[in-house]
């Protein structure tokens, strides 16, 4: 199937129904009803899973495969960005040659940072990874936006006014990014019952994008090339005494995974036609990591779930405040209700980060492989029973031969 | 004219002069062991051969070309692999890919990029490597975890892995250092047996004379950084200098 082995092409189509699928998976809950806040399925936040996806997947070719974890991919993501958003200035609100140029300006500041970052292996490569993406960082916020030369346009963010050339832009078409004609904005609702679903293009977009990217990463994964990225990671002492030059194969894996962070980014400016310099503080760059081993850094599926949790926690565990603190634990006496919100307090709201600290620091201290080993361990208590049949079935009959 | 050819290679470290003047001939298609005792300067020797030490002087030339300051993968692809004191083995990856990856080095040379083929599907390299796995039995636990294997097993698939490349010289440090009498036994046999079948030189340093007298047809002795003497393991059996050396290390 697709050139892929059984088990991936199930894996694959697995994840093309979850994705073509979640506007309805993610809304679950009736709109009127309490428990509408964690409906996930609206545009912007679909949006952002399925471009976050492909950061993370993107990262874990070089993270998961080879291990060299680098701590300055938002750089490459605010890049993308900066590029998709300068085609919207320069040329038209069409996606696809703006995404297509956050790929490639991606792609030349991946080489250039990877191969003296590569020098380095271990620490020292997060190291600079992380000075380069500081570095971008400081030029992108300051001194790439000055009167003379307004590369970033600073802290307002780069963005597009109607003063710009746009030379392509017509009359007729959208004023936001659109595909050929059609808004990213576009929508379709679809009310059954008290359920609302709602259908994005923008969504769309992003998601058979990350479908094809992802399609490309298990080939990747699967291949000679994917199988010396894992052996540079087993044995690089070995690797070399087998005629092999470990450089190269390094260097081209970080440069895809850098491709993979422009991709998102430049997806991110075609959502919302902005650039800001923040996309490429560190944070960002730790975010993508923290994405990458909660799901389970190496595993196909792991980071596009990381990435899920991190951006649903970030979005829905964000919005819980007291109000609906104190609606949960009404049916509580009055002085236990108190008890109870002072106690969750800290966790929601604002305090997201505490809870997904909280998370993180589980998974990784009792699933060293991340989420993924989690679905695994609950699926061998299912399959348990029969596997262990299959097993002695196996050793009664190996006597006999 | 031998296959490997050391000439006048001295090195120091500080104040200590760990070769001084080593002459070297080994002759293609031989079996010759650098045998001496602790500190005599046999690892040196062997990270000079492989590039990772550059002598202060001299010359080491593999069939008339230098292989000084040449990257340890550029030597390898002139045709020498090295086994390791402790087997460098890739411990992530299953015994079949662990064996796939030096074919696909010595088809592809130090870099190809195959992204999009399937490894399994590469059918030519898979029954290679199958084939290689056969010969040196470890065929049943292809599917497992390189790591997983005992110490000998782990000597067999290194040792296979540096044969896949054919090579035409095998460099083997210590290869049975810390292993069962067992084991060390089945490395003598599958060391004789490659010797047999194939064209191929190779030059062991041991500490075990057990296994240097069984499997060498020329022994140098290094003692202190320089040759003591280079001769037949009949001859160094009784050679006076070589228990001198020895005897005076022991008391």
């Amino acid at each position: 199937m697709f050139g892929l082995n059984k088990k991936d092409g199930l894996l694959f189509l697995f994840v093309i129904a979850i994705t073509l699928l979640a506007p309805f998976l993610l809304n679950p809950f009736p709109t009127d009803s309490a428990m509408a806040q964690f409906n996930a399925g609206y545009p912007d936040l679909l949006q952002r899973f399925a471009i976050f996806g492909i950061f993370a997947i993107g990262f874990n070719i070089l993270f998961g495969l080879t291990g060299y974890l680098s701590f300055g991919h938002a750089a490459f993501l605010g890049v993308g960005s900066y590029a998709a958003v300068w085609m919207f200035k320069l040329f038209s609100y069409n996606v696809l040659p703006a995404i297509v140029f956050a790929v490639i300006m991606a792609a030349l500041f991946s080489v250039l940072i990877g191969y003296i970052s590569l020098r380095r292996s271990g620490i020292y490569f997060s190291i600079l990874t992380l000075a380069f993406a500081q570095m971008s960082f400081a030029l992108a916020y300051s001194v790439l936006s000055n009167p003379k030369f307004n590369l970033t346009n600073g802290e307002t963010g780069l963005q597009v006014y109607d003063t710009d050339p746009q030379i392509f832009h017509r009359e007729g078409l959208p004023d936001l990014p659109h595909l050929f004609g059609l808004s990213v904005r576009a929508t379709y609702e679809l009310n059954l019952g008290g359920w609302s679903f709602t259908f994005n293009l923008g969504y769309y977009i992003c998601a058979v994008i990350m479908l094809i990217v992802f399609y490309l990463a298990i080939r990747l994964f699967r291949s000679p090339f994917g199988m010396m990225l894992r052996a540079i990671k087993s044995n690089n002492t070995r690797m070399t005494y087998t005629g092999l030059n470990a450089k190269p194969y390094t260097l081209a894996a970080f440069v895809i995974s850098g491709m993979y962070a422009g991709l998102a980014g430049g997806l991110l400016a075609a959502m919302d036609p902005l650039a800001g310099a923040e996309r490429m503080f560190w944070t960002a760059s730790g975010e993508v990591v923290l994405m990458t081993i909660l799901g389970g850094a190496g595993t196909l599926i792991g980071p596009v779930l990381g990435a899920g949790l991190i951006k649903y926690m970030e979005n829905i565990v964000s919005k819980i405040n007291d109000n609906v603190l104190h609606q949960w634990f009404s049916f509580l006496p009055d002085g236990f209700e108190d008890v109870m919100v002072t106690l969750i307090h800290p966790f929601v709201g604002k305090g997201w980060n505490l809870t997904l600290g909280v998370i993180f620091m589980l998974v990784v201290i009792f699933l060293p492989g991340g989420l993924v080993e989690g679905g695994q361990r609950i699926a061998r208590l299912f399959t348990g029973r029969r596997g262990r049949a299959a097993k002695r079935k196996s050793t009664q009959s190996t006597p006999a031969e | 004219m031998g296959i490997l050819e050391v000439k006048n290679v001295s090195k120091r470290f500080g104040g200590l002069q760990a070769l001084g003047d080593v002459n070297l001939s080994v002759a293609e298609n031989s079996v010759h062991a650098i045998i001496g005792p602790n500190g005599a300067g046999k690892s040196t020797l062997l990270n000079v051969l492989i590039g990772k030490l550059i002598p202060d002087t001299g010359s080491v030339l593999f069939e008339g070309q230098s292989v000084l300051g040449r990257k340890p993968y550029e030597i390898n692809q002139m045709g020498i692999s090295r086994v390791f004191q402790t087997p460098e083995i890739f411990g992530d990856l299953s015994v079949l890919e662990n064996m796939m990856i030096p074919i696909f080095a010595k088809r592809d040379g130090v870099f190809r990029m195959h992204a999009f083929e399937n490894s399994a599907d590469e059918r030519e390299i898979v029954e290679q490597a199958e084939a290689m796995l056969e010969s040196l039995n470890l065929a049943d636990a292809r599917h497992d975890h390189a790591a997983a294997m005992s110490r000998g097993n782990k000597r067999r698939l290194e040792i296979g892995m540096c044969l896949a490349q054919e090579p035409k010289l095998l460099l083997l440090d210590e290869p049975t250092a810390g292993m069962a009498r067992a084991d060390t036994n089945a490395t003598i046999d599958l060391l004789k047996q490659i010797k047999d079948e194939r064209d191929i030189t190779i030059t062991i340093i041991e500490h075990d004379m057990h296994v240097v007298f069984s499997l060498a047809e020329r022994i140098t002795v290094l003692a202190q950084g320089t040759p003591l003497v280079e001769d037949t393991p009949e001859n160094i059996k009784g050679h006076p200098k070589v228990r001198e050396a020895y005897l005076g290390e022991h008391a």
